[in-house]
């Protein structure tokens, strides 16, 4: 990781910081004292000359700064002395803290990391359905689920269009402890091809046969026509009776529930519009963005939505 | 010198004080230019494509850098939400840089991959569809607009003089690349990758 970080400067461009910046407030230090004295000084009857200004009848002296205000500006002379000293500032001088933008981050991981990860290790310990039970441990899942999957699986996931829902018992990929598991930790892609290739009046008997199967309104001699178009094409990932396959992600058709039907869509339209485009549910995996003990929390925390 | 000089000569006054100006920049910028933490690409860091460019531009005319950052600094608050900190490698492609510095929505730094093109697409479509709380603007014209790809190859010669390593062959026949398409394709190509390069370095 340290070489993100790149390459320290040149000696020159090193040179360069260093001389501008200790310059500068040695320049500072310079005007700060040239200008300490005044040439007005007053006369043997403490009259002084003014600067020769006038408005009004208000005339302005040439005084030096008060004295507060001058230590003031010494004070940050010695300040910024003081920080280029211990922190980085001074071209490639690492500064005697040792500072850097990346340890402060390590440390700030270790920190919590000490602290976090032996609860976590301790829950990657119990068993999925258990875990579920495990009230303090759910309210850590929730609070994860909440940050990194409510944005598909919506706050209350229960889903929406494309996205399914998490809280019935209808599982795509399966709902055990493993498969959960499995869709975090690798993602899923889903893949239904598009039929268009098989004209649209045999769509459209296929969607009134698929219609037919959950035993929704449909048209009973278009759905006979597609049942062997259905048989043809279809069983291969939805099985003969079209229970679909956990193993491929191909959904049951013969129940209620339609991943892809907007809200107040004629069911039929839906169907239709799945077989002639097609669909790619794509679920990215989360290990990569949490890590393995956080994906099994989250884990017991969707089995314990529906079970 | 007395001070009057510098007082009543306005001219003198304002040369002083870009001089004097110039001093924090000449120190704290300059160096930068000749740093190869800054000036050479992280490994694997490649231009965006047509599409992907096309997609930027979307980005910065509807005015997404307004609302969203990307830029993950180093703390750990940031990372654990966003990914591995952003580095300067990672942007020397980038004219201009789209850093933004207002966060009414998430960082997109590392959006890329995050979610599936499927969810941005109805996303942008309507924020609300997929997170009712979302006070994002929806932008449904972009699902109308299809891209002409007229400018297309100018944009990436002017690129290409500003050190973004395109050959000749890729930008040869970008904009027939891009034509036709959907803006909400590009703009989701682009939103897709940002970030991805450095993805396995957390």
């Amino acid at each position: 990781m340290n070489n993100l970080w790149g390459d320290s400067l040149s000696g020159f461009w090193s040179g360069w910081i260093i001389v501008i910046t200790l310059g500068t407030i040695a320049f500072c230090w310079w005007i700060l004292f040239a200008n300490r004295k005044t040439d007005k000084v007053p006369d043997a009857e403490g009259n002084v000359d003014t600067t020769g200004h006038q408005a009004d009848g208000i005339e302005e002296y040439d005084n030096p700064l008060p004295r507060w205000w001058f230590m003031l500006f010494v004070g940050t002379i010695i300040f910024s002395l003081g920080y280029l000293a211990l922190y980085p500032g001074l071209g490639n001088y690492a500064g005697l803290l040792g500072w850097t933008q990346e340890n402060q981050w390590d440390k700030e991981v270790a920190r919590a990391e000490e602290r976090y990860a032996p609860i976590f290790a301790e829950y990657n310990d119990i068993p999925v359905p258990e875990l579920a039970q495990n009230a303090e441990a759910m309210q850590v899942g929730e609070r994860i689920y909440l940050n990194n999957c409510a944005v598909c699986h919506g706050s209350n996931a229960q889903g929406g269009y494309g996205f399914p829902n998490l809280t019935d018992d209808a599982w795509l990929y399966g709902g055990t402890p493993e498969a959960i598991k499995t869709t975090l930790n690798n993602g899923r892609n889903g893949l239904m091809p598009a039929w268009q290739q098989l004209g649209e009046t045999n769509i459209n008997n296929v969607a009134n046969y698929v219609l037919a199967l959950s035993g929704a309104e449909h048209d009973a001699d278009a759905a006979a026509k597609g049942q062997p178009i259905f048989a043809a094409s279809c069983v291969a990932c939805h099985g003969p009776e079209g229970k679909g396959n956990q193993a491929l992600g191909a959904p049951n058709l013969t129940d209620d529930i339609w991943l892809y039907r907007q809200p107040g869509q004629p069911l039929l339209e839906a169907v239709l519009q799945t077989l002639r485009n097609g669909r790619n549910g794509h679920m990215p995996a989360q290990t990569p963005y949490i890590g393995e003990d956080k994906v099994h929390l989250v884990a017991a925390y969707v089995y314990s939505l529906s079970n | 010198m007395r001070h009057e000089i510098v007082e009543k000569n306005v001219g003198l006054l304002a040369v002083l004080i870009l001089v004097v100006i110039s001093f924090g920049g000449l120190a704290e910028i300059v160096p930068l230019f000749f740093q190869k933490e800054t000036t050479q690409p992280v490994a694997g860091l490649e231009p965006l494509t047509p599409l992907e460019l096309e997609g930027r531009d979307i980005y910065i005319r509807e005015g997404c850098v307004g609302c969203h950052s990307q830029m993950i600094r180093p703390f750990r608050a940031e990372t654990e939400r966003y990914g591995h900190y952003s580095v300067a490698g990672e942007f020397v492609y980038n004219h201009p840089f789209l850093w933004g510095s207002k966060r009414t929505g998430p960082d997109l730094a590392r959006v890329g991959g995050r979610y599936s093109d499927d969810w941005h697409r109805a996303h942008l479509y309507d924020p609300r569809d997929v997170v009712p709380e979302s006070k994002m603007p929806a932008y449904p014209w972009l699902f109308d607009n299809t891209l002409d790809g007229e400018a297309t190859e100018t944009k990436m010669r002017a690129l290409q003089s500003m050190g973004v390593p395109y050959t000749d062959e890729q930008i040869e026949g970008a904009g027939s690349e891009v034509r036709g398409e959907q803006e909400i394709t590009a703009l989701v190509a682009y939103l897709q990758q940002l970030g991805t390069v450095l993805k396995g370095a957390r």
